[in-house]
């Protein structure tokens, strides 16, 4: 990634610093975490790093490509039921993860195109409202698929999926290393960083690429970037999957992590919630994105645990629940920082060559 | 030197206004060819329609011998032809130089799979479209802007940063719509050197603008439209002189 780092902080050196400090700081992150406030906050950390994944994904839609998709979390409902019916006693089949994760983010990519393609030629408000609706006919599809041949269970969900086995080992159980007894949340919590890291790599290589500046293109002006011959329905529609792809690779996830689906986990709340994340934290700014899927995975849950125990020490007792204070502080958080920093949190600085000394040798762009 | 373009009785209307009628025009390789004609004559129209942008109600254009059949913009690109708009139309929260690389598009290849895992292949076009994209801002005279974002550029620049990511796309056929509009003297004479080194490279203009002695000074022929008609196609002495040309600009200026 190329940030507006000072001069120092771009040598090689640096970086290697950079990395290594990073790469400890993310091992040791959930002794950190789990030891200091427990294994709760541990399963937080995890899903915020499938919703991490999840905003990378829609990122690429919504942020480079500039198409506005409501209804993105299908693709998650895709990778996860995808999961869930390959390794569970539903069908009695049970693959293992390495063949369904890379298959779930197939299957959803291939969604992605099908979903894609029928909006290709509608834009903003429209497009919205269309993928809203395909997002809610996945969900409805889930619920009822259950009659005449039960194939999701319906509103029941999918229980007792396989956990996610790495060399024979399930990650669902505790494991020892070195004789340090490392809880499950600890091992999935590893896997999700490898994979989120994996996702951050693709998206950032990506961006800056011949397909990455054609996404951009259309985002900025779509009539200007036909005219320069790109072919935008292809252009979108590759945007689209590999979005999706994204979304079903940690649906998948999802699936192995909690050991259950259900269409609920899959309402239209989640992909706002999801369009949350990318807005705040700077739509099309690979940081920012992760940066406001932290947050806004992670605030809620602060807020939630933090409103109960604030009101015992001020009042004695527990005035207002705690669940819809925590939905409250979260919408005024939302709307503080629309109105103060409408590009969110970290927006993109779309200054990288401008940082660049003037007269730069072409090919070695810092 | 043979025909490059060939309209052939053009027409396209938008609900009651017949913005083209019938619009027959041959424009020769490496020739600068005027397009001229009081405000809401069609000229912008007639770009469209032969960039695809419209789907023309009547009539077909053939390029370098060949029918432009398959009339999606993206097409008409890779076929050879390029433009620029008369409302700028720049990718505004890009550089300048990577507003120009986009231009490579067409004529470049790498894909998801090369962009990830950016081997020799990948990383040897994208620093070819880095150099190309160089050499054309400096063609056009605005390399020292290259890390601009293209909305912070002076008005001119913008114009000539559209003429460079058009000329990425390798056209043969370069149509400019008002390219002089905004500019000062000093600008559009810099402008009128700049498209006459585009034809000596041997690139074919079609040239749409109102400041009349840049026409008359530049082209090789003028089409003149009113009304979506075409009222005079000749030398530009000749055009000058034209009496349904001097009656439809009201005997104003081009007097
Ligand atoms: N998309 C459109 N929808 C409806 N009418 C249009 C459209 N585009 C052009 N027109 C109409 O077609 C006619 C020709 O317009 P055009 O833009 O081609 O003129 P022009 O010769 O480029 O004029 P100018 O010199 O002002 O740029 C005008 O009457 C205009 O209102
Ligand atoms: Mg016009």
């Amino acid at each position: 990634m190329r940030m507006n780092l000072p001069a120092f902080a771009r040598d090689p050196r640096f970086s290697w610093v950079g990395m290594v400090l990073v790469a400890v700081a993310l091992v040791a992150l959930p002794f950190v975490v789990g030891g200091g406030f427990g294994n709760s906050w541990m399963r937080v950390v995890d899903s915020a790093l499938l919703y991490i994944m999840l905003s990378l994904g829609l990122n690429i839609v919504v942020g480079f490509a500039g198409l506005l998709d409501l209804g993105y979390i299908a693709f998650y409902a895709v990778g996860a039921y995808l999961y869930a019916l390959l390794a569970s006693p539903q069908f009695g089949l049970h693959l293992p993860f390495w063949v369904i994760l890379p298959l779930g983010a197939a299957v959803a990519g291939m969604f992605g195109v099908i979903l894609g393609a029928p909006t290709l030629r509608l834009r903003g408000d429209y497009l919205a409202i269309v993928t809203l609706g395909f997002g809610e006919i996945v969900r409805i599809f889930l619920n009822n698929l259950d009659a005449p041949v039960n194939v999701t269970n319906g509103p029941q969900g999918i229980a007792q999926i396989d956990p996610v086995r790495i060399g024979g080992a399930a990650l669902s159980k505790s494991q020892q290393w070195f004789g340090l007894t490392v809880p499950s949340v600890y091992l999935y919590y590893y896997l999700f960083v490898v994979l989120t890291l994996l996702v951050i790599f693709v998206t950032v290589r990506l961006e800056d690429s011949r397909i990455g500046r054609a996404w951009v293109a259309i985002r900025e002006d779509e009539v200007a970037a036909k005219a320069c011959g790109i072919d935008t329905r292809n252009i979108k529609l590759l945007a689209f999957a590999m979005g999706a792809s994204f979304g079903g690779l940690s649906g998948g996830l999802f699936a192995g992590f909690q050991q259950f689906v259900s269409p609920e986990s899959f309402s239209l709340l989640e992909s706002i919630m999801v369009l949350c994340m990318v807005v705040l934290g700077g739509m099309g700014h690979i940081p920012g994105v992760i940066l406001g899927g932290v947050l806004l995975a992670v605030l809620p849950e602060v807020l939630r645990s933090g409103a109960g125990i604030w009101q015992r020490a001020l009042f004695g007792k527990i005035l207002i629940d705690p669940e819809s204070l925590r939905m409250l502080l979260f919408g005024l958080a939302l709307i503080a920082v629309m109105l103060y920093r409408p590009a969110g949190l970290w927006p993109e600085a779309r200054r990288r060559r401008e940082m660049a000394a003037a007269g730069e040798a072409p090919g070695k762009r810092a | 030197m043979g025909v490059l373009l060939r309209a052939q009785g053009v027409s396209k209307s938008f609900g009651g206004v017949q913005a083209l009628r019938e619009i027959s025009l041959s424009i020769d390789q490496g020739e600068i060819y005027g397009l001229i004609g009081p405000n809401g004559a069609g000229k912008t129209t007639f770009f469209n329609a032969l960039t695809g942008l419209y789907s023309c109600d009547r009539g077909e254009f053939e390029f370098d011998g060949k029918p432009l059949k398959v009339r999606a913009p993206h097409e008409v690109a890779r076929a050879g032809i390029a433009r620029t708009f008369q409302n700028i139309r720049l990718f505004a929260n890009m550089t300048a130089l990577e507003n120009v690389m986009v231009g490579r598009h067409l004529r470049t290849r790498a894909g998801v799979i090369g962009a990830v895992l950016r081997d020799r292949a990948t990383r040897a076009e994208e620093q070819a479209i880095e150099v190309r994209a160089r050499e054309l801002l400096d063609y056009v005279g605005i390399a020292g802007r290259a890390n601009d974002l293209a909305r912070h550029l002076a008005y001119g620049d913008q114009r000539r940063l559209e003429i460079a990511r058009a000329l990425a796309t390798e056209p043969r056929l370069l149509a400019l719509d008002e390219p002089a509009a905004g500019m000062n003297a000093t600008e559009t004479a810099s402008l009128r050197d700049l498209i006459e080194a585009l034809r000596r490279d041997g690139i074919t203009i079609l040239l749409i603008e109102h400041d009349v002695r840049l026409v008359m000074g530049l082209c090789d022929r003028v089409a003149v439209l009113d009304y979506g008609e075409k009222i005079a196609e000749d030398v530009p002495e000749k055009v000058q002189k034209d009496a349904k040309v001097i009656e439809a600009y009201l005997g104003g200026s081009l007097a």
